[in-house]
């Protein structure tokens, strides 16, 4: 197994408060938005651009949860993989606002695709956009492209890319790994 | 997340701690579905499952029927009643007529212990015991325990009472394996007449002053005097029972401590339980009522995972 790094932490950081300015730009104060990560590794994501908005650009009232989307997922009983659910807290309503889904890694839009369904049980919101850190664009099973991309990776099938987060393996950086 | 280490649930025995813990995570997970607007999820839309109830039940059945419709699975129901059972087919032939339906999952309540066990040696179904006489009623002690966990934090070195007809309940044997398992002290409490011979056997201490057994406990669970199951006279009247066993607002108020009530269900308002104890807030009836769907949930979402496509 061979790795490399494709993002390090400075450049994971720049690109950070570049996608915090995007979303600033399309969606003002965001009274009417919402961010909303995506289990499990979404959150983390959604989590440090929230934080990115409150701090360095003074936005105030940024509401954000995360989303569980196991139980939405079209492989139940399909590999030998279990899958394992994670929690979901949205504390606010969504009907009407306008969604920000937030995942790490875009590859096959399978997850996507579940999440757009599961946000359903909860209201019917006005809009919704997708922001990735990594975007694998040559792997996609469905017709599914992210609003906001942090960066756009070309990987072959038998490659993963990996996202490190400080808060959960105590570093930032983003792999490609080749099994 | 792991998996369970059974194919079927025909009992609280046949589990172990870490089945419990995954079905008490899993049903966490539920239970914030089921209070979603929308409360559906479609992870069983591939999956048939088949309610055979040759026993009457009204909230097991609805708990079961809900919690499958919530996950999307096919359901068919069956009640003994209105079946050929009657007519004198068997139980093995009644469930192969069934599963030749291309049913997936079996829920079963069944008036003869072991049934759900005898079945699962015939059948290729995932089997789920709903009560099998006066034997198992996992899901029941599932729940109990759940709600337990949810009112105190945990179940671990709680003290546990289960107050009345423990020899004629399922829902005592179960509760008691899955308490003992989870490292609760039980204590069984009820006249001499409605308890087993061979309960101190199961590691529980067993009492027949209800003041005391209140005194001793944290949670006390009222069963209901199973009058149906009743061949003789276990004791002289029902007023005497209440009076003895029955849990009023003055009794409880005379404790020194808070304890929780729980009550399996149906009420017999009046005998073993009063109604303002029913309806207090030391009363978590309603929670375990609710629990019920998110354990079903749990239960048959793992369950359904074993099953090979």
């Amino acid at each position: 197994m061979s790795q490399r790094v494709l993002l390090n932490a400075k450049e994971i950081n720049i690109i950070l408060h570049r996608l915090a300015c995007q979303l600033i730009e399309n969606h003002g104060d965001f009274s009417d938005t919402v961010l909303i990560g995506l289990q499990p590794r979404g959150k983390f994501l959604a989590e440090r651009l929230a934080q990115i908005l409150k701090t360095d650009y003074k936005i105030k009232n940024i509401q954000f949860g995360h989303l569980d989307i196991t139980f939405f997922r079209d492989d139940f009983r399909r590999g030998e993989k279990i899958l394992e659910a994670n929690t979901t807290e949205i504390n606010f309503v969504v009907e009407d606002k306008n969604i920000v889904f937030i995942d790490d890694v875009l590859y096959t839009g399978r997850s996507i695709r579940a999440a757009l369904t599961a946000i359903q049980s909860f209201g019917r919101p006005n809009e919704i956009e997708l922001l990735t850190l990594i975007d694998r664009r040559f792997s996609r099973h469905l017709p599914i492209q992210p609003n906001y991309r942090g960066r756009q990776v070309d990987a072959i099938n038998e490659e993963k890319v990996k996202v490190n987060w400080m808060e959960n393996e105590g570093e930032d950086a983003v792999y490609l790994i080749h099994s | 997340m792991s998996e369970l280490s059974v194919d079927h649930l025909l009992g609280i025995k046949y589990l172990n701690k870490a089945d419990i813990k995954l079905i008490f995570e899993t049903a966490d997970h539920f239970k914030e579905v089921i209070n979603r607007p929308i409360k559906k999820v479609p992870s069983l839309r591939d999956i048939t499952i088949a309610n055979l109830f040759f026993e009457n039940s009204t909230r097991t059945k609805l708990s079961f029927e809900l919690a499958e419709k919530r996950l999307s699975a096919d359901v068919i129901n069956f009640s003994a009643s209105q079946s050929s059972v009657k007519k004198g087919e068997t139980l093995i032939d009644t469930v192969n007529n069934i599963l030749s339906m291309k049913v997936d999952m079996v829920v079963m309540r069944h008036p003869n212990p072991g049934a759900g066990v005898f079945l699962s040696n015939h059948i290729g179904a995932s089997i789920i015991n709903a009560g099998d006489g006066a034997h198992e009623h996992p899901t029941q002690a599932l729940l109990d325990s759940f709600s337990i966990r949810e009112r105190l934090g945990s179940v671990e070195g709680k003290n546990v009472v289960i107050v009345g007809d423990v020899l004629h309940s399922r829902v005592a044997l179960s509760n008691i394996y899955a308490l003992k398992l989870q490292g609760a002290n039980v204590m069984v409490c009820g006249p001499k007449t409605l308890l087993p011979k061979y309960i101190g056997t199961l590691g529980v201490k067993v009492e027949t002053n209800l003041r005391k057994a209140l005194n001793w406990c944290d949670v006390a669970n009222m069963l209901r005097v199973q009058n149906e199951r009743m061949d003789i006279s276990y004791f002289p009247s029902t007023r005497e029972y209440a009076q003895q066993y029955g849990l009023n607002k003055n009794l409880l108020n005379s404790l020194d401590k808070k304890i929780t009530i729980m009550h399996p269900g149906p009420i017999n308002r009046g005998v073993e339980i009063t109604s303002d104890v029913a309806d207090s807030d030391q009363a978590i009836i309603l929670d375990q009522v609710q629990n019920g769907v998110a354990i079903r949930m749990a239960v048959i979402y793992l369950l359904a995972s074993k099953i090979k496509r």
